[in-house]
């Protein structure tokens, strides 16, 4: 087969069209659904636990955006030994990790509201050259960017 | 001493984010150990072994990284740059900036802003600055090297 043939069947192939999960290593699931529905605003997708004591499948996502969610998952077996479950909480809970960034139309408007629902800001909202962001962390340190993105870059506003 | 556990990783990265949020205001050191329910003495021992430098360290350090970036962007002399990040001398600015980035402040604006401006979101440059100090394991010793020496 020549190399154009076998180009061509790559591009015929199918392709990835969208990132549909992702997820977010919490300390608990509980805590972390309490989370992302009471203090952002989030809707739960799934709760359901597989069989007596097996794994349990927590989703979330933003309302008007039906085709992503996160998973809520705690760092242990089958996924991860003992030790390793323990070395991610240990960054979970010191801070070291992030998890994404959510977008909003209103970045000053949510970063109000999500404040007076208790939400730990790191960053009040600030203008960068792709839009104005605020930095928060959930309840177990990590960390994620609130960010209403402008419809242009602005290169004259700083980038950190 | 073991390992610190999660609730005590918990409140250091509270009392962590305290200066991440307020470094460019005057910080007590006594008040942030008090927020992570801490003695002064012991918060500054807890923290050194889990994020490698004490609070004082980080902070410094935080803060001449915020004086690159407004160096870089903003239209402040040297001498407000200082201020702004919360330095109260001029003199203890310069040299610490000059430990940390190699070159003086202003020989350091003179040549980012020939360079042109990264394209990095700020959340990411903010936890690149505010994570690990580079080469830094997780450090479990007490005992003063030279180059962790307070200034």
């Amino acid at each position: 087969m020549s190399s154009t043939n076998t180009t061509t069947t790559c591009q015929e192939a199918a392709m990835i069209t969208g990132l549909g999960v992702a997820t977010v290593w919490v300390l608990d699931q509980d805590r972390a659904k309490e989370f992302f529905v009471d203090k952002l605003g989030m809707e739960v997708r799934d709760d359901l636990t597989l069989g007596e004591g097996g794994m349990r499948w927590v989703t979330v996502g933003a309302k008007d955006q039906p085709d992503l969610m996160l998973t809520l998952m705690v760092p242990g077996p089958p996924t991860h030994d003992p030790e390793t479950a323990e070395q991610i909480k240990a960054l979970i809970a010191k801070g070291a990790l992030g998890a994404g960034a959510f977008t909003t139309d209103d970045c000053e408007g949510d970063y109000r509201a999500m404040k007076a629902r208790g939400v730990n800001f790191l960053q009040e909202p600030q203008k960068r050259p792709y839009g104005v962001e605020a930095i928060f962390r959930d309840d177990f340190g990590n960390w994620f960017s609130l960010t209403q993105p402008s419809a242009k870059l602005d290169e004259s506003v700083g980038w950190s | 001493m073991g390992r610190p556990d999660l609730a005590q990783l918990h409140r250091l990265r509270l009392a962590k984010d305290v200066m991440d949020r307020d470094w460019s205001q005057p910080i007590d050191l006594d008040a942030v150990a008090a927020e992570a329910g801490y003695s002064r003495y012991h918060f500054i021992r807890l923290f050194r072994e889990v994020y490698g430098e004490t609070p004082g360290q980080y902070l410094s350090r935080r803060r001449i990284e915020r004086a690159q970036d407004l160096l870089r962007s903003a239209n402040l002399t040297v001498t407000e740059i200082c201020m702004v990040v919360g330095f109260t001398s001029l003199g203890s600015f310069c040299n610490r900036f000059k430990r940390q980035v190699g070159m003086t402040p202003t020989e350091f604006r003179a040549r980012a802003r020939t360079e042109g401006a990264g394209r990095i979101p700020g959340c990411f440059a903010l936890f690149w600055a505010g994570g690990f100090r580079a080469g830094t394991p997780h450090a479990a010793t007490f005992e003063k090297s030279p180059e962790n020496r307070d200034p």
